[in-house]
């Protein structure tokens, strides 16, 4: 674990998070996420190697639905929500420099 | 069709290929909104399907159980899974996110078998979600570059799938077309999926390398946008093309996807993004483990069907013929082979029966009209010389037009009968006799003298004459 | 102010009207509402509505529900359809779900009049409701302080007398704290024991709803009607409601209620000294006080902290302006988004996206979200071995009473820390609930928190209840 977090990251990170920051932002950002992240270093002092994970706080398994239709959201309900929309669709920007 | 051979200077082929198959259920993966391809856009959709605030996804148990026939019939071991979330912006994706599985799967360790007893190895088969369908507007090629706007419908977005991944054990582009025909007909069998590329149900990604003998395998490209068989096979020969040119005029090449343009016949890059995305997959906290009972997976596993390999085995035990031959695999695809064995168990002449079939029956579907009985004698008439083998194609016509029938009876009304061997025998002589200059070039081994004598001997019999069984005559004359 | 039990009772008999009660709860809202700012959204027009139905359905001797006539506020992050739901972020403002939650369904279905949608913490980050874009709720007690966070609104409501009851959210505490702070009774239930669908989410292995209330018995009313198992939600707990009311007037006596010893520092004095006086009350009703270890308490800011925005970043990523709310427009899609998101997100919620996401991101998974979860094991486990020992656990609720606004909004590992006696019941998925208990020097309300181990809530409404009786 890193004792800081170095600006580049940060940028890097906004950029995964679709986060734009002004350089002033990035700043500011790095060096509270450092702050914690620093803070957070109390966590090494545990030897955890034989430790499980815990991801569900309640040991549930199968839970699963029968193979039935609902009926849909009304269309225009939703579409009225929406920030743009067109022919019975959303309506979105170009996706330039996109993978498929 | 091309095979490794192709590739020049000792480039060998490796290929992989990860098919994704929508499941044919009434429901989506995560909720009860209608999975139905076709529909107006936006009209199968719900909270979960949106991603609205708020919504929570449930595992649909009908998908489970069709993902689990897909891994038994492919051999694989099912086990105790769990689902993740895959992360990245699209909008397409309605959550941002996919649920998928990553490190535990439900389907590992499988595989296909190709003609040849070629063995496929599949790596897992497991359960995820469809996106939704953007579809772009504007922009001098309506593809994504340079459009003005795309709109999106998430009819699709939720839909089931099963992405099956296999391992890179295929070697031809041969073999990559059968293990999706394959495949497909997999799916089919078992009921999980209609399979249709051109709808979509079914999609092909194909990753290709090249690499020389005794060296690791080469830097893969993974090509998108292959909506047929054919195409499978066309873009794994160019991709493969493409990179040995590459690499021999001193380049690398690079690791991306490849999109395929099936109206140029080449692959083009994708423009990717600056930073390569990061998944940052964890566990869906939303979910809960899957852990398929035995006894569930083993009701699974005995409720499958024959599946088409074993069907084809059987038969051509059955006929006689190659279990990797067309009749083996034509009869099966259309669903055929019972009704051959029926006609075999009928006292059909096995092999017959089956060329027959092939042959004449492609319209019929799996339950054909003419009676099995009625079929296998027909095939016992031309077996035992009673008619001709043209005579016998003709009958077979009838027989389907009418849709059964006593098949003495029409050869009778035909006024079809095979001459027997010794009025062959006399009628050989006799055009002997009336060509012996034909005859005599024959004997001196000229081949192309046997047609004048055949040709003579059918147009006298009136059709009569079988002319295969002249033709034999002729031959063991020559060498007397 | 009226009990939410004694307005059922009064609608029910007749002896009052669903109507006359909503007029009531309207009028204090309109008396100080200006002041207080508890609501983002006030249903009056609705509310008037039901109430008059319900009304209508008592005349007519048709059956009504368990909580008819009850004015009921909502905290501004649960889906009600047609009607806005903002979790106070401008990025969902004038956004109308065309679905209820739910616990909305069923506090309909009980003959609940909801009179509003109540401020939070943006998406439910924070503790002191500072973080809502749409300004912060003031502490009806004392207006210079904060309610808490992030269910600052609904605990408000609760406190001012706008609403008999309400609900909120609580992640890391954001029930319990605002119910401590303001005075009144909050409840954390076990994990999975109320339903998340239409709950926005902000940390799904750690969000719950759970009620506000006056006192304990309305808290164990409202809960019955809110709990319970939902084939929507898949991580609901099979199991049906736990009757609650009926073991309030249990009593505590042959328990044993564990002490904390190495409880984590940084609790005022006088928070401290109102703990005593709950120990010293539950040995007078016959309970024994056994000390109880949670070595890994201290590690359970740090975990939760790693968790709960890991988490958060992949829930909120959704909020990208293509389908429903706010949308700043760009020339290209990724442009879009980062605009949209830029401007509708506030601080505090792009600093847990960013600590969120870095956590889970490549390289760094291991070290920080993969050994969070790990921690959280710890803690779990530790509860376990507790509760061999002891059936329930007292400590603060807040290490302080309500603070003054401003004063930790510069640092935000100082906000945090406001949470921890809250947080670890949180990552074990147990129920907790705060409980009034006597005032702080500066005669501001301490709250008492009741832990209990998971499905346990009988046993925590028992001690509650007693606490109450000796508070």
């Amino acid at each position: 674990m890193s004792d800081s977090i170095s600006k580049e990251t940060v940028v890097k990170v906004s950029r995964l998070a679709r986060l734009s920051l002004t350089p002033e932002q990035a700043e500011k950002m790095t060096s509270q996420l450092a702050g914690m992240l620093d803070h957070f270093r109390d966590i090494d002092a545990l030897d955890l190697s034989d430790v499980e994970p815990m991801t569900q706080p309640y040991p549930l398994k199968n839970v699963m639905r029968e193979d039935v239709e609902a009926k849909s959201l009304d269309r225009q309900e939703v579409l009225d929500q929406a920030p743009a929309a067109e022919s019975g669709r959303f309506r979105v920007p170009p996706t330039i420099g996109f993978d498929v | 069709m091309s095979d490794n051979t192709t590739l020049p200077n000792g480039w060998q082929l490796v290929v992989g290929l990860e098919v994704h198959v929508e499941l044919a259920t009434k429901t989506k993966m995560f909720s009860a909104s209608t999975n139905r391809f076709g529909d107006e856009p936006n009209t199968n959709i719900d909270p979960v399907t949106l991603g609205l605030p708020g919504a929570l996804p449930v595992l649909n148990k009908h998908a489970v159980e069709l993902a689990m026939r897909i891994g038994l019939a492919l051999n694989c071991k099912v086990q105790p899974c769990t689902f993740h979330r895959k992360n990245y912006f699209y909008p397409d994706l309605p959550k941002a996110y996919q649920i998928t599985q990553y490190d535990h799967p439900l389907n590992v360790d499988g595989f296909l078998m190709l003609p040849g007893d070629v063995r496929i190895g599949v790596e897992r088969a497991h359960l995820e979600e469809d996106t939704g369908k953007s579809t772009h507007f504007g922009g001098s090629s309506g593809r994504i570059h340079g459009s003005d706007y795309s709109l999106l419908d998430y009819n699709r977005a939720g839909v089931p799938l099963v992405e099956i991944v296999s391992r890179p054990d295929i070697r031809t582009s041969e073999q990559a077309r059968q293990y999706v025909a394959e495949l497909r007909a997999i799916l089919l069998a078992v009921g999980a999926s209609d399979a249709k590329m051109e709808e979509g149900s079914m999609r092909c990604d194909v990753n290709v390398s090249v690499h020389k003998a005794g060296t690791p395998f080469g830097t893969r490209c993974e090509i998108k946008n292959v909506n047929s068989i054919r195409s499978v096979g066309r873009a794994i020969d160019y991709e493969a093309r493409r990179q040995v040119d590459l690499i021999e005029s001193g380049g690398t090449v690079r690791q991306e996807t490849r999109h395929w343009d099936d109206a140029t016949g080449r692959t083009e890059t994708l423009r990717t993004k600056e930073d390569a995305d990061d998944y940052r997959y964890f566990l869906e906290p939303d979910l809960v483990p899957l852990v398929p009972e035995q006894s569930w997976i083993d009701q699974v596993r005995a409720a499958l069907p024959v599946l088409p390999a074993a069907r084809r085995n059987a038969l051509a035990e059955l006929c006689g013929v190659d279990k990797d031959g067309e009749s083996a695999f034509v009869v099966v695809e259309r669903g055929q082979d019972e009704y051959v064995r029926e006609v075999v168990s009928c006292g059909g002449d096995p092999r017959r029966s089956v060329i027959y079939v092939q042959q004449a029956f492609a319209e019929q579907g799996p339950t054909p009209k003419v009676p099995a009985r009625d079929l296998a004698a027909l095939t016992i008439l031309e077996r035992d010389a009673k008619v001709t083998s043209t005579q016998a194609k003709t009958l077979l016509t009838d027989l389907i037009e009418a849709g059964g029938g006593d098949v003495v009876a029409m050869a009778a009304k035909r006024g079809f009968e095979a001459l027997d061997t010794g009025a062959l025998e006399a009628m050989v002589d006799a055009a002997i006799a009336a060509e012996p200059g034909a005859w005599q070039k024959y004997c001196a081994g000229e081949e192309k003298a046997l047609g004048a004598l055949v040709g003579a001997i059918m147009k006298s019999s009136k059709g009569k004459a079988d002319g295969k069984a002249v033709t034999a005559i002729l031959q063991s004359k020559r060498t007397k | 102010m009226q009990k939410l039990v004694e307005i059922v009772a009064g609608v029910t008999s007749g002896s009052t009207t669903a109507t006359a009660v909503v007029d009531e709860h309207l009028a204090r809202i309109k008396a100080r509402e200006g002041e207080i700012h508890a609501f983002n959204l006030v249903t009056a027009d609705q509310a008037r509505k039901d109430a008059a139905k319900i009304d209508e359905d008592v005349k007519a001797g048709k059956a009504v529900g368990a909580l008819a006539g009850v004015p009921i506020a909502l905290k501004d992050n649960m889906c009600t359809r047609g009607v806005e739901t903002t979790c106070s972020s401008k990025i969902l403002q004038g956004w109308k779900p065309p679905y209820d939650a739910t616990v909305v369904t069923k506090l309909r279905n009980a003959g609940a009049v909801i009179v509003g949608k109540t401020n939070l913490d943006e998406f439910a980050m924070g503790s002191s409701t500072e973080n809502s874009a749409f300004g912060p709720t003031k502490n009806p007690l004392d207006i210079s302080r904060v309610p808490g966070g992030s269910s600052g609104g609904s605990a408000a409501a609760v406190s001012a007398g706008f609403a008999a009851a309400s609900l909120g959210s609580d992640t890391g505490g954001s029930i319990r704290q605002p119910a401590a702070l303001c005075g009144v009774v909050g409840v954390k239930p076990t994990y999975g024991t109320v339903s998340r669908y239409g709950l926005v989410a902000f940390a799904s292995s750690l969000d719950q709803i759970g009620p506000f209330t006056s006192d304990v018995r309305d808290a164990a009313t409202l809960l019955e009607v809110i709990s319970g198992h939902d084939p929507m939600d898949s991580t609901s707990i099979p199991q049906p409601a736990a009757s609650l009311v009926s073991v309030l007037d249990h009593g505590v006596k042959g328990m044993r209620i564990g002490r904390v010893t190495d409880l984590p520092e940084g609790c005022e004095p006088d928070v401290l000294a109102r703990l005593e006086a709950a120990f010293d009350a539950m040995r007078n009703a016959g309970a024994t006080i056994v000390d109880v270890k949670l070595p890994s308490l201290q590690y359970c800011l740090t975990a939760y902290y790693l968790i709960a925005p890991a988490e958060a970043s992949s829930n909120l990523a959704r909020y990208d302006g293509v389908r429903y709310g706010n949308r700043v427009d760009a020339a290209d899609l990724n442009a879009m988004y980062a605009a949209t998101r830029e401007s509708g997100f506030g601080e505090e919620v792009k600093r847990r996206i960013m600590l969120g996401t870095y956590a889970l991101s490549a390289g760094y998974f291991d070290a920080y979200y993969g050994k969070a979860l790990k921690v959280r094991r710890l803690i779990s486990d530790d509860f376990a071995r507790a509760y061999k020992d002891v059936d329930a656990i007292l400590t603060p609720t807040s290490p302080s009473t309500a603070f003054k606004f401003g004063s930790k909004t510069d640092n935000p590992l100082a906000m945090y820390l406001c949470d921890v006696f809250t947080i670890p019941t949180n990552l074990a998925g147990h129920p907790a609930m705060s409980v009034p208990f006597g005032v702080g020097t500066d005669s501001m309300p301490v709250g008492i928190q009741v832990l209990a181990t998971t499905m346990g809530e009988q046993t925590m409404f028992k001690v509650a209840a007693e606490l109450e009786r000796a508070s």
